[in-house]
């Protein structure tokens, strides 16, 4: 079996007193989605905060291509080709796509003793890149983020990532904010980062979503691996019961007295289990 | 961006690109007020009177602008501009004037005044999680306690007076004509280094990232707090420029100067259209800004109103360019889905 580009084992993360991540063992292989899934405070956050060396586990190791890493900052991560994609995509709505798409890389060309920003260089390659992913209505490098789709920031981020040569592509929701139509395009773009051989760590809790796309699926509850397995060995409603804190989810509909037919989501489930 | 936009390939049509500038909306509100003053001013405000008062005064304000508004495009402020003008007078005044030391060494020490406080801002900036407005606020009155406490020590009043040398004067307080002001020149290099910063080098595209996101920033690699610590140097660099300017055309410091400039470099840097959060400016908006505000303030004596209209004037035109720049940057944002 090939060596996992991305290995974490027995990873704890504790925050002083407050245990949050505990015994955390994970593998993601080249080509292949690993969907992260778990309630809100289950330490999705944290674990991929780790992975992107904003934290360090307080024990436990990280292997890349099988050879131990230590993340001391973000830069690190990024260096050996961990890129992370939030929720929102670009985080500079006011800037040009050209110039986010190159911040702290930028193009240069040289005019006498002066360093000059390429940005018709910057331009075309950041045009080109989220083209080659298929969004195709992104045609003019000019245009400001904030005036962008939610899909098509999250398309552009990854494509950006994809770009500067990310082997491990964390995306952290990317489909949270966004409508039916706007997530198909970024599952689209999930599935063509994975054919391109990107390992490709996907969070959310939306278990559509990630049965869409997914290949190997892990549950995390209150910060510890509560299920590891692969595509087709669960069905929907298993994994949903399990994000709910593997209590049944038909119970927990009894109880609200709803049971409707409909996917609940799990931050339903939470707040009426507060009532 | 002008001069890069020549080379563009962006199929966006010229409307479009307009939208987009932020300094749009401040050339309007600039013309706006020329004319207005122009028709109410009389031959004396169209003529050689007119544009040396107000661009004499659009260059001392706008030298501190332009790296005030590199700041707030970076998401932070500078209050403490204000004490370090008079605290650069003083330097120079004290060491040249006082001491009789060469005007050189006044003026690197007056200098070096500006950058140090710079520094320190740029530190505790960075440093602590406290708003820049508070630490800057609170290093202008440590600076001007300072400087009030140790001129009177040293000069034992709270002027000095200071003859400067044949060349010192030629370089920083020479008149042209008798009306125009070296400094105008001093400013024009000003902007020319600022616009290569800001829209020409590399570190304009980081200059915008930190005031976009400055967590995505860091991430992305670029040494903010270095960025931030160099900007606050920039801008006491900048106000100590004005203070060794000043002193040496006044021949004389005075403790109490400078304190306008704090409002009015901001004032001059929101007209030019800078996004107050940070993250959108350009320095052709703020020196857009800065004439208007110089327009206004100077126009106002050649016309028959009292000099309190001006500030009136002055007051409307902020709020108009506010709401005006919102307009805009709403319509560089709207104006690519409409083209779906």
């Amino acid at each position: 079996m090939a060596v996992p580009v991305l290995e974490l084992r027995n990873v704890n993360k504790s925050f002083g007193p407050i245990e949050v991540l505990n015994d955390i063992s994970l593998k993601v292989n080249a080509g292949e989605v690993l969907c992260l899934l778990g309630d809100n405070g289950a330490g999705k956050s944290t674990l991929i905060k780790t992975l992107a060396g904003v934290h360090k586990p307080t024990s436990g190791e990280i292997f890349m291509d099988g050879e131990k890493v230590i993340f001391e900052r973000p830069k690190d991560a990024a260096d050996r080709g961990i890129a992370t994609v939030h929720q929102f995509g670009g985080t500079f709505p006011l800037m040009s796509i050209g110039r986010s798409f190159f911040v702290g890389v930028e193009p240069t060309k040289r005019i006498g003793p002066f360093t000059i920003f390429d940005r018709k260089t910057a331009n075309a390659t950041a045009v080109k890149a989220v083209q080659e992913f298929g969004i195709t209505r992104i045609d003019d490098g000019d245009r400001l983020i904030g005036g962008l789709s939610g899909g098509e920031r999250q398309s552009l981020a990854i494509a950006r990532a994809v770009h500067f040569g990310a082997r491990v592509l964390i995306l952290d929701e990317p489909t949270a904010a966004l409508g039916v139509k706007q997530a198909s395009h970024v599952l689209r773009i999930v599935n063509e980062a994975k054919k391109r051989g990107l390992a490709v760590i996907f969070i959310t809790h939306q278990v559509m979503h990630a049965l869409a796309v997914g290949d190997h699926f892990a549950v995390l509850i209150r910060g510890k691996l509560a299920a590891n397995f692969m595509k087709g060995e669960k069905s929907r409603e298993e994994i949903t019961d399990l994000m709910a804190g593997g209590e049944d989810m038909a119970e927990l509909e009894a109880q609200i007295g709803g049971g409707s037919e409909e996917l609940h989501s799990p931050a339903h489930v939470r707040a009426s289990d507060a009532e | 961006m002008s001069n890069l936009s020549k080379g563009s390939t962006a199929p966006g049509t010229s409307l479009g690109r307009l939208a987009r500038s932020p300094e749009t909306g401040s050339f309007i509100g600039m013309i706006a007020v020329y004319v207005f003053f122009a028709a109410l001013g009389g031959a004396v405000f169209r003529g050689g009177p007119g544009f040396s008062s107000f661009l004499n005064m659009a260059s001392e304000v706008g030298i501190i602008a332009l790296p005030v508004g590199l700041l707030m495009i970076a998401g932070e402020l500078d209050i403490s501009v204000g004490s370090v003008v008079p605290a650069s007078s003083l330097t120079v005044a004290i060491i040249s004037g006082h001491y009789g030391a060469p005007d050189i060494v006044g003026i690197l020490c007056g200098l070096g005044v500006g950058i140090l406080v710079g520094y320190v801002n740029g530190l505790l900036v960075t440093r602590t999680a406290i708003p820049s407005l508070i630490i800057t606020i609170g290093t202008m009155f440590g600076v001007m306690g300072l400087t009030l406490g140790l001129t009177i020590l040293i000069a034992g009043s709270t002027g000095v007076f200071i003859v400067p040398g044949p060349v010192t004067t030629a370089l920083l307080g020479q008149s042209i004509g008798g009306m125009f002001q070296v400094t105008i020149f001093w400013w024009v290099a000003f902007i020319a280094v600022i616009y290569y910063v800001l829209h020409v080098s590399p570190k304009g595209n980081w200059i915008f990232a930190i005031g976009g996101d400055r967590e995505s920033a860091r991430n992305a690699g670029i040494p903010t707090q270095r960025l931030t610590i160099q900007l606050y140097m920039l801008s006491g660099f900048a106000a100590a420029f004005v203070g060794v300017s000043q002193v040496v055309a006044f021949k004389s410091a005075q403790v109490a100067a400078g304190q306008s400039f704090i409002f009015n470099s901001i004032m001059c840097v929101v007209m030019g259209g800078v996004l107050l959060t940070g993250g959108r400016g350009s320095v052709i908006g703020i020196v857009f800004g800065t004439l208007t505000f110089a327009i206004v303030n100077q126009g106002i004596f050649f016309t028959s109103f009292t000099p309190d209209v001006g500030s009136i004037i002055i007051g409307a035109l902020l709020l108009g360019a506010v709401l005006m720049n919102d307009t805009f940057r709403q319509m560089a944002l709207s104006y690519s889905t409409k083209k779906k």
